[in-house]
């Protein structure tokens, strides 16, 4: 490959221009990606709160926010305002220390989870080896938080849904996991990077969307599982549980639980256009439309388009399959406990297994077609 | 020293510190959730000093297994039982501190004498840095530990095979072969009244209405 623009490079020896040690240079430049990166994700989250009520809004045939900013723009933005001036309550005999650890505990691996999501070739904050199996591994901290935030707030309601947001989340975490392998298998590697480069061989006849189709119903599903979406949200099912584990919470630590709620929701959309949908890749392939107009890959300005193509490629996907989560929320009905329970252990257990299986058989038979 | 030497040492002492610090919290406090809280603490660590080590797959496995699993199992069980019990006092409990002491700081000898006579320099010239961990611990599962990493990957099957059996089971619920009891009819506390016929010439229909007023 060739190096192309190397922001950090430029920006690490601007600043060593000005006179600085490199090890200073490289220390300023550290926390900007990241600060990029925990920034997008909370405008990510603005924009899914609005796409929310707006769609929810279409669905019951309303209008939604229209008078606060454009088309309500500016409503998810009062929402945390709001939440954020509010008092903050702490409820008589709650476990004060557990209290406040709960909702950070749940925050802190999502936004983690960011490290891997990559928007271009070179467009990740780190690519490293464990890549997708540190998002596995990240998100099975959070029922932690979670029974934490249901046993410290002193409350029954709450404490049952600290025990089915934890009892929920292991059960779908190993078909998850399982359909992340069948991918990690066809594509030989853990980082992010390289599932997606595995898929940009043809445009979108090489997306893992038509390898793996069972695989990708059973990500979805245990991925809405896991953020605890609604046919789904049984954690805070407000007819059974006033609100789950978030009954006692308010102000800001209520906020830091609803950020980290749609946060994954984002995460996980943005993973799946990651497994399934190609990434940053572009319907047709880039390379091949350069070559065609008969442009240099290593022109400046190709790059450029390319790099913005990238993101707005992997948020469209994403943003394609949030809405789709939004449109499932509101139009159907919660599943019960046991109905939860019965399709995580008997129907899509099984289903990855054979998949997987089937994946590996495949692989060995058509090793050119399923990354040999 | 540079800068990714001071980080690393920084963190070194962080993560010792609060492993320490979480472990004696673990067997020290008497309140249990607390102590089911700071395992994943120390498990968390642990993880991290794996991650000093350049054994970030190892790591990241630490995180699922350990936290994910088995502490959320832990915490599950303490919360689903939730039985409040205060402790009697044992009878002769110095000795028995005494004795747990004594044998805690005889593992500790031995721990530390393994520790001085081990030569660690050894192992630390030859790990090329570059490779990810993931190959090199593929590598030695498929040469020299295949059995043992077969093993366990049977075992594992076997038991997930198992749970999904044992959640696919049809339970047949037993028919109760005790004779029915007659139950009490449970009626409001009113003044029985006379079935007032809807129509004049009443039928079935109308008395069973009547019945539920």
């Amino acid at each position: 490959m060739n190096s192309g623009i190397d922001l950090q490079g430029i920006f690490i020896k601007s600043l060593m221009d000005l006179g600085l040690p490199p090890g200073a240079a490289k220390a300023i430049w550290l926390p900007l990606p990241m600060f990029l990166m925990i920034i997008g994700a909370t405008v990510g989250v603005l924009v899914t709160v609005w796409l929310e009520r707006k769609i929810s809004a279409a669905a019951q045939q309303r209008i939604g926010p229209e008078y606060m900013g454009p088309f309500g723009v500016l409503a998810p933005v009062a929402d945390g305002m709001k939440l954020v001036f509010k008092e903050d309550i702490l409820p008589a005999q709650s476990d004060r220390l557990l209290f406040t650890l709960g909702p950070v505990l749940v925050v802190i691996p999502v936004f983690l989870s960011y490290l891997i999501v990559p928007f271009g070739q070179n467009l990740v904050i780190t690519d490293i080896g464990t890549g997708i199996f540190l998002w596995v591994a990240l998100s099975s901290i959070a029922p932690i938080g979670l029974l934490m935030a249901g046993y410290s707030s002193n409350n029954k309601y709450s404490l049952l849904g600290g025990l089915r947001a934890a009892a929920q989340s292991i059960s779908y975490e190993i078909p998850l996991s399982l359909s992340v392998l069948a991918i990690v298998m066809m594509s030989n590697s853990l980082s992010t990077i390289d599932i997606v480069q595995q898929q940009s061989g043809a445009g979108i006849l090489s997306w893992n969307i038509w390898r793996q189709p069972f695989g990708l119903i059973v990500f979805w599903i245990c991925a809405l599982a896991e953020c605890e979406r609604l046919p789904f949200d049984l954690p805070e099912a407000e007819e059974e549980i006033v609100a789950g584990y978030q009954t006692e919470y308010s102000g800001m630590k209520f906020a830091l639980f609803y950020l980290s709620s749609y946060v994954n929701l984002v995460l996980s959309a943005l993973l799946f256009s990651v497994l399934y949908l190609g990434g940053w890749n572009f319907p047709i392939p880039i390379d091949l439309l350069a070559n065609l107009l008969g442009v240099s890959e290593t022109d400046p300005w190709l790059q450029i388009i390319t790099a913005s193509l990238g993101i707005i490629m992997t948020l469209l996907k994403a943003y394609f399959l949030v809405f789709l989560a939004v449109l499932l929320r509101w139009t159907v009905p919660r599943v019960r406990i046991d109905q939860l329970l019965d399709l995580g252990w008997k129907f899509l257990l099984p289903v990855s297994l054979a998949n997987l299986l089937l994946t590996a058989a495949l692989k060995l038979v058509f090793p050119f077609a399923f990354g040999g | 020293m540079d800068l990714a030497q001071g980080v690393q040492i920084v963190s070194f002492a962080l993560l010792s510190l609060m492993m320490i610090a979480a472990a004696l919290g673990v067997v020290l406090l008497s309140n249990i959730v607390y102590s089911a809280f700071l395992l994943g603490g120390v498990f968390i660590s642990i993880s991290g000093l794996y991650i000093l080590l350049n054994a970030d797959f190892v790591a990241a496995a630490q995180v699922l297994i350990y936290v994910g699993a088995v502490n959320v199992l832990i915490l599950f069980a303490i919360m689903l039982v939730n039985k409040r019990e205060d402790f009697t006092p044992l009878s002769s409990a110095g000795l028995r501190k005494g004795a747990t002491a004594l044998v805690c700081a005889g593992l500790f000898v031995l721990l530390s004498t393994m520790v001085l006579a081990t030569p660690w320099s050894a192992s630390t010239a030859s790990v090329p840095t570059t490779e990810s961990s993931i190959v090199r611990i593929g590598q030695h599962f498929f040469t020299d530990f295949l059995l043992p990493f077969e093993l366990a990957s049977v075992l594992l099957l076997i038991a997930m095979v198992g749970a999904i059996i044992l959640a696919r089971r049809e339970y047949l619920p037993e028919v109760l072969q005790t004779p029915k009891v007659q139950q009490q009819v449970l009626t409001l506390p009113e003044r029985p009244r006379e079935l007032v016929p809807a129509i004049s010439d009443s039928s079935t229909l109308t008395s069973t209405k009547g019945d539920r007023n």
